[in-house]
């Protein structure tokens, strides 16, 4: 089998010393206890769980933002919690696994859009030929070509959020983590930059973590991982997780609602299937349902 | 509303001016200045007058815009000038009101102070502020200043502020606006009462601004760390600033304005301040 991409192994972190947020009372609890999970390279995955369940925390600590308290992280094989580590390594481990974050005004660093698309790989010294290729390349990836010379605060959430990706390709990164990238943006914003997401794992091969609180979301990944309390409580296809209704209730989360009206009915005796996530598949089932119910009538 | 306010002065166009390269005319701007203060007489402020005339035709900036830039010193520049007149003692009695005596060497010092004044208004925004991108403007900087790295000082530290500086003054702005309604739906009243009352009902309007400008740098600071920025160190530029054999007119032709300047003090007679 072929290497993942990202492996943790029994990972736990508490906030201390100078990652602590100033204020916090209290001495520092164990944000994460103990997570194992491997990703693959080029598949996308959804993190859900409610707030405060520590999947930010987890994002930070995968790109090196943050340090682990115990446990081992591998990145493409190499152990990144190794004390041996120098500092190369670890912005290469910054520019392998790219982030993009909730709010897009307050990721853009430049006054030029494409100024600031240039941003990482100017910071990587990439030579100013192959940073203009990439640029262009990135603005393309994510439809935003014609905006090159605006100011961002000209742009729409999406569009924003759209520079924001672009930021992270021009750095030729193998995974980007979304941590609630879309969560700010109204429907329009969140369908143009839900379809660049889905663009990039597809046609590039990028690997995705995606952390949402949108169940439709969630529903378009390959695999789905909840996280509750700092633990690991599901993972699976979107199916798999779904259907176990009840569970995802106790940690705090909806499910889709088709899957729950199908999930109610099964309670109720109906024979139908609890992992139904999609609405027309929901409909197809029940007419079906219903018209071999009238034959045996 | 607050949006309305226009940032820096900053007026896009494609003429001579605006493609020369930024750090050729934040020297050329330099030069300039210290060409007008050079101008001694009638016919050096003459020719400094037509020298900037000059630049304001070169750059294609309306004479409207221009006008406007001046305005705001319209209160100085009256104020100095009757203040010369009034006040200057000279030779050559023109009048005398009881009070104050005017001079004709009085005139001629108020006069050429307001040329002086004026000229160095223009001509300095011509050159720099009207027709350089306030981004071209941070980067010429902290490319000509580079030099002072070696003696430890932070350049690219400040470019870098300011290039932040910039971006984040329309989100700040525009953030300013929502709160300031936000209060005033609450029953604030920001326009009424004294000083005091006014400076006091500022205060609901600056804590929420600052609490999220602090936010706001603590989430910044974290995505610029995920896109690897580390200083200035190894850093490269996409947009190269090169000099071509056009970006020197510029500065040779202030350098000429300069020297004419003072040969035209020399050789020209007449009051001389
Ligand atoms: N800088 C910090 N200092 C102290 N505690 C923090 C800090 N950041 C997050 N936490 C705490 O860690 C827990 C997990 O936070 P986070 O990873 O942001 O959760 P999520 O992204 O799932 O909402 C929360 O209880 C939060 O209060
Ligand atoms: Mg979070």
């Amino acid at each position: 089998m072929a290497q993942p991409l990202i492996s943790v192994r029994d990972l736990t972190f508490s906030y201390a010393g100078e990652d602590r947020q100033e204020g916090v009372e209290g001495d520092a609890p164990a944000v994460l206890k103990g997570i194992s999970l491997d990703v693959e390279k080029g598949s996308f995955v959804c993190i859900l769980g409610r707030n405060g369940s520590g999947k930010s925390t987890l994002a930070k600590l995968l790109n090196m933002i943050l340090t682990p308290t115990s446990g081992k992280i591998f990145i493409k094989g190499k152990d990144v919690t190794d004390p041996a580590m120098t500092e190369d390594d670890m912005f290469e481990v910054r520019r392998s696994i790219g982030m993009v974050f909730q709010n897009p005004d307050n990721q853009l660093v430049a006054t030029i859009v494409e100024e600031d698309v240039a941003f990482g790989p100017e910071n990587l010294g990439v030579p100013p030929e192959e940073i203009r290729k990439r640029v262009d390349g990135a603005l393309a990836a994510v439809g935003m070509t014609e905006y090159a010379r605006h100011s961002p605060h000209q742009l729409s959430g999406g569009q924003k959020q759209r520079v924001a990706i672009a930021g992270i390709i021009a750095m030729l990164p193998d995974c980007i983590i979304f941590d609630e990238s879309t969560a700010m943006l109204d429907p329009q914003g969140r369908r143009e930059v839900m379809n660049t997401i889905q663009a990039l794992n597809r046609e590039k091969g990028i690997t995705v973590l995606h952390i949402t609180h949108n169940m439709d979301e969630a529903t378009l990944a390959d695999r789905v991982l909840v996280i509750d309390g700092g633990e690991l409580v599901l993972d699976g296809t979107p199916r798999q997780v779904f259907s176990s209704v009840r569970r995802l209730r106790t940690v705090g989360l909806d499910v889709p609602q088709v899957t729950e009206l199908f999930s109610l009915l099964r309670e109720e005796g109906f024979d139908l299937p609890g992992d139904v996530l999609s609405e027309e598949e929901g409909a197809d089932l029940l007419s079906r349902y219903l018209k071999e119910n009238e034959k045996s009538q | 509303m607050l949006k309305d306010i226009t940032l820096g002065q900053y007026f896009p166009g494609n003429s001579f001016l605006h493609r020369q390269d930024p750090r050729m005319k934040i020297i050329a701007s330099i030069l300039y200045i210290v060409a007008v203060f050079l101008c001694k007489n009638l016919f050096s402020f003459l020719f400094i007058t037509l020298f900037t005339v000059a630049l304001v035709l070169l750059s294609r900036i309306p004479m409207k815009v221009i006008l406007k830039g001046v305005k705001p010193l319209l209160f100085i520049l009256i104020f100095t000038t009757v203040y010369n007149v009034f006040f200057y003692q000279g030779e050559h009695l023109l009048a005398d009101l009881k009070i104050v005596k005017i001079y004709f060497e009085g005139v001629m010092f108020a006069l050429l102070m307001a040329v002086r004044i004026v000229c160095l208004l223009v001509g300095s925004s011509v050159i720099l502020t009207y027709t350089t991108s306030p981004i071209m403007l941070t980067d010429g900087l902290e490319r000509l200043l580079s030099p002072l790295r070696k003696i430890h000082v932070p350049v690219h530290e400040f470019a870098m502020m300011m290039t932040i500086a910039l971006r984040f003054i329309p989100t700040l702005i525009e953030e300013t606006d929502k709160i300031m309604n936000a209060q005033k739906a609450r029953g604030s009243d920001l326009s009424s009462g004294g000083l005091i009352r006014r400076a006091k009902a500022l205060i609901p309007i600056l804590i929420p601004l600052f609490v999220s400008a602090f936010r706001r740098a603590n989430d910044l600071a974290v995505a610029m760390e995920c896109r690897c920025y580390r200083g200035g160190n190894g850093r490269t530029r996409m947009t190269q600033l090169r000099l071509h054999a056009i970006d020197w007119t510029m500065l040779f032709t202030v350098l000429l304005c300069g020297g004419a300047v003072v040969i035209i003090n020399l050789y020209s007679p007449g009051f001389s301040v």
